[in-house]
């Protein structure tokens, strides 16, 4: 059986750098950060005390108000980006058989706030009251509704769920609308990722691993993948929407097409529940079988927009995994971490960057890995790789690939190339 | 308007986003309001808390009309 070929036709985004795909883009290639104190909750006695939130986000400048009322901020960003998508797209949703639509999001934790918030109020209030949950607790909690909520919306009824594998999860979802794409199974996916977790009880729980940057004193330079004097992450917030469209089916309406996605990869490091291996080996393996996947050799990625969450160990054996995988080609393609200026948006991650390497292809411009400054270098990275330091830089992008590695040693890679005839 | 029956028909003008013009007391919450199981379910634990009473499962299955429950309340509510 053949094969179809998958296209990116639409786009759609709703970051901490920007409330659209136009906006985010415009902000990744001037180098804007999105961190700031937090706002959604008051953190002045953790130890981290900011994060890359959502700027002005109005969920009823997207959705019913009733229905905004029913969803936690997971899927409202993500009915957010579905709706930017599908009016980029250009599709004629009346004129589509919408059994052959689907929509796969990766979601790494889920309603988290909703769960903090009933949890909270059962405590304060049990003892006089008795259980008290909503009845729209569950719904709003559970990572798979946010799938469900948009193919209610616009009556989608092909595949739907949501893959979780922590933040690795909407690389995965990618990988499998891709997938089912290639085997006939949909016409058109909207993949992407959502996650809403500036929430006191997931800036404690990654804080206490140790795993959040702590530089509260300067959120905006916090977060700087590849530096000598990185921290931790910085947590972030946002969703994004790709639509995956089989190329004929694409090309018989004329879609505007930004690019061809290659193939994915997926492994595991089977190694540690949130130490990633010492020496990148499922990193290594990933962009290996990602490469193999979309029949493309090491010297054909121009551009790898790293995981490079700017955390210590993370940072060192995904630079060692590349070089293992590219070779002396390693120093000739350009690697950025976008997480710089985003922050690390968790499940979102690999949908917010699959669209940075979508537009770096499409525009030949290679955003900058930002907050980087001279000599404040880590002895175990090698400089002699270009990390596009603090500047974007134009060159010509033929394929780019994005990793994701998520807690549980989950490892998930895409690789999207120039669309050619 | 009772001040009873003002309240109680703010808390269903917010939940079920409706028009509060919609909100007459023959509206039946689901034909007329648009509301949902769900929907039903937490504006009844909404009215709860609201009049500090409890709304017993047998008794919240007949209450399908805002007069219903305006009349549920004003007959229970703790003084």
């Amino acid at each position: 059986m053949e094969l179809k070929r998958v296209v990116v036709t639409g786009l759609g985004a709703l970051t901490p750098i920007g409330n659209s795909v136009k906006e985010y883009w415009t902000n990744l290639l001037t180098g804007v950060s999105g961190a700031r104190p937090i706002t959604h909750f008051d953190a002045s006695k953790f130890k981290t005390q900011f994060a890359c939130e959502l700027k002005g986000f109005n969920a009823a400048d997207y959705i019913d108000r009733k229905e905004a009322r029913r969803m936690d901020p997971v899927a409202q960003y993500a009915l957010a980006t579905a709706k930017e998508a599908i009016a980029d797209s250009g599709m004629d949703l009346e004129s589509e058989d919408k059994n052959r639509i689907g929509v796969i999001f990766g979601v790494g934790i889920g309603g988290i706030g909703s769960l903090e918030e009933e949890v909270g109020n059962y405590a304060l209030t049990h003892e006089e009251m008795g259980p008290r949950y909503s009845p729209f607790f569950i719904t709003k909690m559970i990572a798979d509704i946010v799938t469900g909520h948009i193919s209610i919306a616009y009556g989608f009824h092909g595949p739907n769920y949501v893959t979780s594998s922590a933040c690795a999860s909407s690389t995965n979802a990618i990988s499998d609308a891709f997938n089912l794409i290639r085997l006939g199974k949909a016409n058109v996916i909207l993949t992407g990722g959502s996650e809403a977790a500036v929430v006191e009880c997931s800036i404690g729980g990654f804080g206490s691993m140790k795993a959040l940057s702590t530089r509260n004193d300067e959120p905006e330079r916090a977060s700087r993948p590849f530096s000598g004097s990185r921290d931790g992450f910085v947590v972030g917030e946002g969703s994004a929407c790709i639509v995956l469209e089989e190329l004929e089916h694409a090309k018989a309406r004329g879609a505007k097409i930004y690019c061809e996605l290659a193939g994915t990869g997926l492994s595991a490091d089977a190694f540690h529940i949130t130490a990633s291996h010492p020496e990148g080996l499922g990193a290594k393996l990933v962009m290996q079988n990602a490469l193999e996947d979309a029949n493309i050799m090491p010297e054909g990625i121009d551009y790898i927009n790293a995981h490079g969450t700017s955390t210590h160990v993370g940072d060192i054996s995904e630079v060692l995994a590349i070089k293992d995988v590219f070779g002396s080609h390693a120093y000739k393609l350009n690697i950025s971490s976008t997480k710089s200026m985003t922050g690390h948006l968790l499940g979102g991650a690999g949908a917010v960057e699959a669209i940075a390497c979508i537009l770096a292809i499409v525009h030949g411009i290679v955003p900058p890995t930002i907050n980087h400054e001279e000599g404040d270098d880590d002895p175990e990275i090698d400089y002699g790789l270009n990390f596009t330091f603090n500047q974007a830089q134009q060159r010509e992008v033929r394929a780019a690939l994005s990793n994701t590695f998520g807690f549980g040693g989950h490892n998930a890679c895409v690789i999207f190339k120039k669309y050619e005839k | 308007m009772s001040e009873i029956e003002a309240r109680v028909k703010a808390i269903i003008v917010d939940k079920l986003g409706v028009e509060e013009s919609e909100v007459t007391n023959e509206a039946s919450f689901t034909t007329d309001l648009g509301a949902d199981s769900l929907d039903t379910v937490e504006m009844l634990m909404d009215f709860e808390k609201e009049f500090n009473l409890t709304i017993p499962d047998d008794q919240s299955q007949r209450l399908t009309t805002v007069g219903d429950a305006i009349a549920y309340i004003k007959e229970n509510l703790k003084e």
